[in-house]
């Protein structure tokens, strides 16, 4: 397996498109830190950006790779290597590259600030992390649309659906759900479902670590209770984990039985 | 060599392969017949593990290949079409995998014969399909296994290049080994194989040598009697 992250990751690293948003972070970065003049409120300005883009670049990037490299894994399949070993070895390669473009893009410009010597190091390096998190969670669910579907263009439609739902449509159904069911105590409802989507998830997590709750309200200050302990912290992380974890599982056993 | 029992496999709802029966022996060139969309590409994929079938059975040199991925390490295959990472030298090709399989340097001969010199060190998506049929039978030549798979080995290849490629064929036969070949080019079968293996609707049709074909089809010569099978079927 490793042999084959090897050469996808160097795939990657000499195409074009890693440089394109490697540049783009880097730019993103040093422009937020020039226009805020603080780290704080320069990573709060990123999370928003990042809680959006991540997610969309990780389920195009996963599709067009799996489409693009067709030809190199019939090749590969014809070798004597186990099937799970080359696509997990190619998810990795995606995976890895484009969560460097990510930590080195943000990375050099903040250190540059001073980043070291900033109170904002831990905010800053929750955000790569919960980035990193995102990046593994969406190219693993665009491998998995990828190989269920032949046709390239279907593939990119529920891939763009499934950011779309995510990003955008989950989060629409949970305040109407809130909205329609108001009556109710809907703290643990709300918890639940915040613990569903990733990206929910992450954004919560980075937000309750900005001690920004209060814009939250009352349902912040119960979010805060469970997120802003260790208790949840560690929840939320198993949760992202499990977010991994079953696409991946789902690409190895989907693999073993496709044929090519 | 190989034993395939029994073998179907459908995609979706066209039966590709509907209970195939073959033994290949040790040795010799063995030509896999049939008209498009016989099943030929289907069964060579089988044996090779990337098509798994819906119910039978396959051996390869006596392990059954759902077992393990291992056997593929006596089998050197020929894809039909050679579609490669564009954007990948055939230099760096080559040694990608000799380093995915096992060092070799038989490469650097297979590399004059087909005069590929000049090319090494362009990107594969550049180059004609003649060029890249001939990088592919280098990657398949290089190694020195008991089991050689030719998807079509003659597309695109210039007529000098064919006489290579025959003559390869040959001295690999010549080591003991045993050739799968599918192809359309009847002269081509006609002179290098030893037995001949015809698939019709998923099924074997029949297995023997070309005077036994001939003979049976009452035909003179090999194009015809091949022609005569389709025509009585089809017709």
């Amino acid at each position: 397996m490793l042999k084959i992250l090897k050469y996808s990751f160097y795939d990657l690293i000499r195409s074009r498109w890693s440089y394109v948003y490697f540049s783009f972070y880097l730019l993103l970065g040093s422009v937020l830190l020039f226009l805020n003049n603080d780290l704080s409120k320069a990573v709060i300005t990123l999370m928003n950006v990042i809680i959006v883009l991540v997610p969309l670049i990780g389920t195009i990037f996963g599709v067009m790779y799996y489409y693009n490299s067709k030809e190199f894994t019939e090749l590969l399949l014809a070798q004597p290597l186990k099937r799970s070993s080359i696509f997990l070895g190619q998810y990795l390669g995606v995976a890895i590259s484009l969560s460097m473009s990510l930590i080195l893009g943000l990375g050099i410009p903040f250190i540059f600030y001073g980043l070291f010597k900033s109170s904002a190091i831990w905010d800053f390096s929750l955000l790569l992390i919960t980035g990193t998190f995102l990046t593994l969670i969406f190219t693993a669910l665009a491998f998995n649309i990828a190989l269920s579907n032949e046709n390239k263009i279907k593939g990119f439609g529920y891939a763009i659906l499934l950011w779309l739902f995510l990003a955008i449509i989950y989060d629409g159904i949970f305040l109407m759900s809130l909205i329609l069911f108001e009556d109710y105590p809907l703290d643990k409802l709300s918890l639940v479902g915040t613990m569903l989507n990733p990206i929910d998830l992450s954004r919560t997590l980075i937000l309750l670590k900005l001690d920004i709750s209060a814009l939250l309200g009352y349902t912040g200050a119960i979010f805060k209770q469970f997120f802003g302990t260790s208790f949840g912290l560690i929840v939320s992380f198993i949760m992202l984990t499990a977010w991994v974890i079953l696409p991946v599982l789902r690409i190895v056993f989907k693999s073993k039985k496709k044929d090519f | 060599m190989v034993i395939i029992e029994n073998v179907h496999k459908k995609f979706g709802k066209n039966q590709v392969l509907s209970g195939v029966d073959l033994t290949i022996s040790d040795g010799g060139i063995f030509a896999v017949l049939g008209p498009n969309g016989s099943g030929k590409t289907t069964l060579i994929k089988s044996i090779l593990g990337m098509v798994i079938p819906n119910k039978g059975n396959i051996t390869v040199l006596g392990e059954n290949i759902k077992q393990h991925s291992d056997y593929r390490h006596k089998i050197d295959y020929l894809p039909q079409i050679a579609n490669f990472p564009s954007n990948l030298r055939v230099k760096e090709l080559i040694k990608m995998i000799k380093d995915l399989r096992k060092p070799t340097h038989e490469d650097e001969r297979l590399i004059q014969l087909f005069k590929l010199e000049p090319f090494l060190d362009k990107k594969l998506g550049n180059l004609s399909g003649g060029t890249k049929q001939k990088v592919n039978l280098v990657l398949t030549f290089m190694f020195d296994s008991p089991l050689i798979i030719l998807d079509e080995p003659t597309t695109g290849l210039d007529p000098i290049s064919l006489i290579r490629l025959k003559g390869l064929i040959q001295a690999e036969k010549a080591k003991g080994k045993t050739i799968l070949i599918t192809s359309h080019i009847m002269s081509f079968v006609e002179e290098v194989s030893d037995e001949i293996v015809f698939i019709l609707e998923g099924k074997i049709y029949f297995k023997g040598s070309i005077s036994e074909l001939k003979t049976k089809t009452n035909q003179q010569d090999f194009e015809h009697a091949i022609a005569s099978i389709l025509t009585e079927n089809h017709a």
